[in-house]
């Protein structure tokens, strides 16, 4: 190990300073990241932003000299403090957790299940001697870190074992450990992506508290801009591997120079208004399989002929904001959310007598109780939301009125009659009325049958139509979700997330359901597809009469297309009605929406 | 990569690694010799053409003599066939049996899970060589019952196999997505959940076939199996033991050539259960999963 502090910088040198650094495929040589180069200084907190497959948990490995398998490191600069740790010599043993450390998305899987988390913490002094308090002083640094991860009880804690704290608890076990060494550098891979908002709030302040008072820089990874635009000062917006916007939040959110990035903030639902989503056309592409020019081009509404010579240079805005687009100047003079409408729903067809009654539901997992005395009616033609935080039995509910959930006692009615809690007994008229979309469409469809086969599937086991008729409604049901009749022939694992759900709905419309049941459709997408599919669920409202239950733990996506909502808390109904968004009256509502975090930087322009 | 065919998706992948290659050729040497060995054997297998134990070279052929002074060579040529065609159907068998029970148990679920797996462990409990032993001297050494008594034997094992793959896709959406159609148990089975275990199924073939090759020879070893005098494999090591000093090449070269084909064909299962896990994907694929694709939300 050579003296690190030799190269300590002066003042206004950055902390981290990252130098057209390029990772490529092992062997073959596609690009997977490339031409990415910022800088951060010491306690600031910059969010790396892209959709799925952009290369920002790539950048963000690369950062510690960590590449997954399969991927090799091929060239730039990491700079931390002025020293490469790229470079050969380092010894990235000693770095990793003592001068970078990691926060992973999920500490499930990161903390190890076998091990005490106080045997975990004094772990990492373990491993960096170098950086240990001194004799005796290990105990008190590890209460100390979990003081200021506001880890009460420190004793109970470091006594339990992971499965015995909460997922909040877990991740600031996680941040503990990042910062027990007193790192200069924090890497944050979606640290809160599986948690509720308002715990999701708690970790982001303490996050940030703790970036301030210790001087450490943080590269926040997400997905959510959102979050982002809470946490982050400075913002990178990648795309195909490449970084093409960089900006404060506030100057990059309320103008934004790159059209992606105009796209992104478009297509994001706001929690404090309902306007219509702009979903992007396509998907970036894959490595190897780049087009010349701008990456973007082929999916932007602002391409023009030029855009196919060459990648573009940065164009500079303003100080500190850049974007790698010809026409970066003119789009920042464009109002990101300009013209966007305000979501109409008097289109809807009108109905009197609730569709579906449900009456003192109490639904149990084995001898749990997952849900007490929930009652609800599901106006026709018009959309109710259920939303709630994870464990709140919203899934379950969703589960109990398609008949995949039978434990359950209380009273359900369809237009009507009375649902069985037994499936087997509702008789194929009643399951074809109501039909039911999956959240992750990466797992509902069967990866071996073609979309044809798939959409066609509940024709053959719920109505006695001919072979022709059949092909005719499958094809009917695939332009009803904006895929053409081409893709009967694909598989699913040859079709994008958003095109994969879109035949989870064809596969529901095609028997033409009167009520269609949708469990975070929109959950495992990206945002961009998250906002056709919501705009296709609305257009079917319309169109079709047809009525939705949308199970969600989105208010922003709530806000923008329902017009009734249903508060779920621990499997008890909190609030319902159609003003709970602009008029709360539960303390819990309040609550939760005020956890929310939004982008209104971007919102009142 | 299409997923219609997915089992020769991860044929063709298995077969660029090394293991994969390798292994295949091993074993396709070997096939190839006990297929076309009967052809090209230069004496009747079943004649006295030498003297007894003679030794390799000059009038007692390449090989020498075997016990009773039959050409050791033509014997090892014309012995695989029988062997390995008995094998293959015994293999075939004992599969289908297998996947058959481990899908049912696993996708029907509750007690009669419980009573399928239960009838499956005894059988379990007979050590595959003593059961099929069992049957066949009980009632004579046919050869249609040497094939169901070794592929009675495997069913057990693929059936546990089998369902542990199979359970894992019963919970998946897609087979949950079609359970709402009401849809009858027999054709989720065969339509949603055996099509997504093909690859264990294929690496359970493989493997049961290295199996059955043992067995049968084992048994032929022990009197029991093919029976004399016509040539096979593991009869020869049996009868030609007593002259290993003399012509020890009469026992090396059968046994060497069930040793090299179990374990080419080991090999090539292996490649092929790390093709279907994965584990030797090409990178250009394996480096553009993302995390929703992996079923994380």
């Amino acid at each position: 190990m050579t003296d690190v502090h030799e190269h300590i910088a002066g003042g206004d040198a950055p902390l981290l300073s990252v130098e057209s650094l390029r990772v490529v495929v092992t062997g073959t040589g596609s690009d997977v990241v490339d031409e990415v180069s910022f800088a951060l200084r010491a306690g600031e907190v910059m969010g790396l932003v892209g959709e799925s497959g952009s290369g920002k948990t790539t950048v963000a490995l690369a950062l510690m000299g960590h590449t997954r398998r399969g991927l090799t490191i091929d060239g730039g600069k990491v700079l931390l403090e002025g020293r490469d740790i790229l470079m050969p010599n380092t010894d990235l043993r000693e770095l990793r957790g003592a001068s970078v450390a990691y926060v992973a998305q999920d500490p499930v899987s990161a903390l190890n299940p076998a091990l005490k988390v106080g045997t975990q913490l004094r772990e990492i002094f373990a491993a960096h001697p170098d950086v240990r308090p001194p004799e005796g002083g290990v105990e008190g640094r590890i209460a100390e870190v979990l003081a200021d991860v506001r880890l009460d009880s420190v004793g109970a804690v470091l006594e339990s074992y992971p499965h015995q704290l909460s997922g909040g608890q877990q991740q600031r076990v996680m941040l503990g450990m990042a910062f027990a060494c007193r790192p200069k550098l924090i890497v944050l891979d979606e640290p809160t992506t599986g948690l509720d908002v308002t715990t999701q709030r708690h970790i982001l302040e303490t996050i940030r508290s703790l970036c301030e008072r210790y001087r450490v820089g943080a590269v926040y990874v997400s997905h959510d801009l959102a979050v982002v635009a809470d946490i982050a000062g400075t913002i990178g917006i990648m795309y195909a591997g490449r970084l093409i916007e960089y900006g404060q939040v506030s100057t990059a959110f309320r103008a934004p120079a790159h059209p992606y990035t105009r796209g992104l903030l478009r297509a994001i639902p706001d929690p404090a208004r309902a306007h219509v989503l702009e979903g992007m056309e396509g998907q970036p592409p894959r490595p190897g399989s780049r087009p010349d020019g701008c990456f973007f081009a082929p999916r932007c509404p602002f391409c023009e002929p030029s855009c196919s010579e060459g990648f573009p240079l940065a164009v500079a805005i303003g100080s500190e904001h850049w974007a790698r687009c010809r026409r970066a100047e003119e789009i920042t003079l464009l109002p990101p959310l300009g013209e966007l409408p305000e979501r109409d729903h008097s289109g809807k067809r009108a109905g009197t007598a609730p569709l579906l009654e449900v009456k003192g539901l109490d639904a149990q997992y084995g001898e749990k109780p997952v849900l007490h005395d929930v009652s609800l009616n599901v106006r026709p033609y018009r959309c109710l939301a259920v939303v709630g935080e994870s464990g709140a039995g919203k899934t379950t509910f969703a589960r109990c009125l398609v008949g995949l959930h039978s434990h359950w006692t209380g009273e359900m009615t369809f237009a009507g009659e009375p649902l069985s809690s037994d499936r087997r007994k509702r008789g194929r008229e009643q399951i074809r009325r109501m039909q039911y979309v999956f959240q992750n469409p990466y797992t509902s469809l069967n990866p071996r049958k073609t979309v044809g086969q798939l959409v066609e599937q509940p024709l053959r086991e719920l109505l006695d139509i001919s072979g022709s008729e059949r092909r005719d409604r499958v094809v009917t049901a695939l332009e009803e979700a904006a895929l053409n009749a081409s893709y009967a022939a694909r598989y699913p694992d040859q079709l994008s997330g958003g095109e994969r759900q879109r035949v989870a709905i064809a596969r529901a419309l095609v028997v033409e359901p009167e009520l269609l049941i949708c469990d975070e459709v929109t959950s495992a997408l990206d945002v961009s597809v998250q906002a056709a599919i919501v705009e296709l669920l609305h257009r079917l409202q319309v169109t079709r009469g047809l009525t939705l239950v949308l199970i969600t733990h989105n208010l922003a996506l709530v806000r923008s297309i329902a017009d009734d909502v249903v508060i779920l808390r621990d499997g008890r109904v909190v609030e319902q009605g159609q003003t709970v968004l602009d008029n709360p009256q539960s303390e819990y509502a309040v609550q939760l929406l005020a956890d929310v975090p939004t982008l209104s930087l971007a919102a009142h322009p | 990569m299409s997923s219609r065919r997915e089992w020769l998706v991860i044929l063709k992948r298995a077969l660029r690694t090394p293991r994969g290659y390798i292994g295949l050729t091993v074993a396709g040497l070997v096939v190839l010799i006990a297929i076309f060995g009967p052809w090209l054997a230069p004496h009747n297998p079943t004649q006295t053409v030498t003297e007894t134990f003679g030794t390799p070279g000059g009038g007692n052929g390449l090989l020498g003599g075997d016990a009773i002074g039959r050409d050791v060579f033509s014997r090892v040529l014309a012995g695989g066939r029988t062997l390995l065609g008995v094998a293959a159907a015994a293999t075939l068998l004992g599969v289908v049996i297998g996947v058959l029970l481990g899908v049912t148990a696993a996708y029907l679920g509750t007690w009669k899970d419980g009573l399928i797996m239960r009838v499956v462990d005894v059988f379990l409990a007979f050590p595959q060589l003593v059961f099929a032993l069992l049957l066949v001297s009980v009632a004579g050494t046919h050869t249609w019952l040497l094939i169901l008594a070794v592929g009675i034997s495997h069913a057990p094992q693929v059936a546990r196999v089998v369902r542990a793959a199979a359970l894992d896709v019963c919970e998946r959406d897609f087979v949950k997505a079609v359970e709402l159609y009401d849809t009858p148990s027999l054709r989720v089975m065969m339509g949603e959940v055996l099509p997504n275990i093909l690859s264990v199924v294929m690496v359970e073939l493989g493997l049961r076939f290295t199996y059955s090759i043992l067995i049968i020879a084992g048994m032929s070893f022990l009197g029991f199996g093919l029976q004399p005098p016509a040539p096979n494999w593991g009869l020869m090591i049996n009868e030609n033991r007593i002259g290993l000093v003399v012509n020890p090449w009469a026992v090396i070269v059968p046994a060497g050539l069930i040793a090299v084909l179990t374990v080419g064909l080991n090999t090539f299962t292996d490649a092929i259960a790390r093709a279907s896990l994965g584990v030797d994907r090409p990178v250009e694929e394996a480096a553009v999963i993302t995390p929703v694709q992996l079923g994380l939300e």
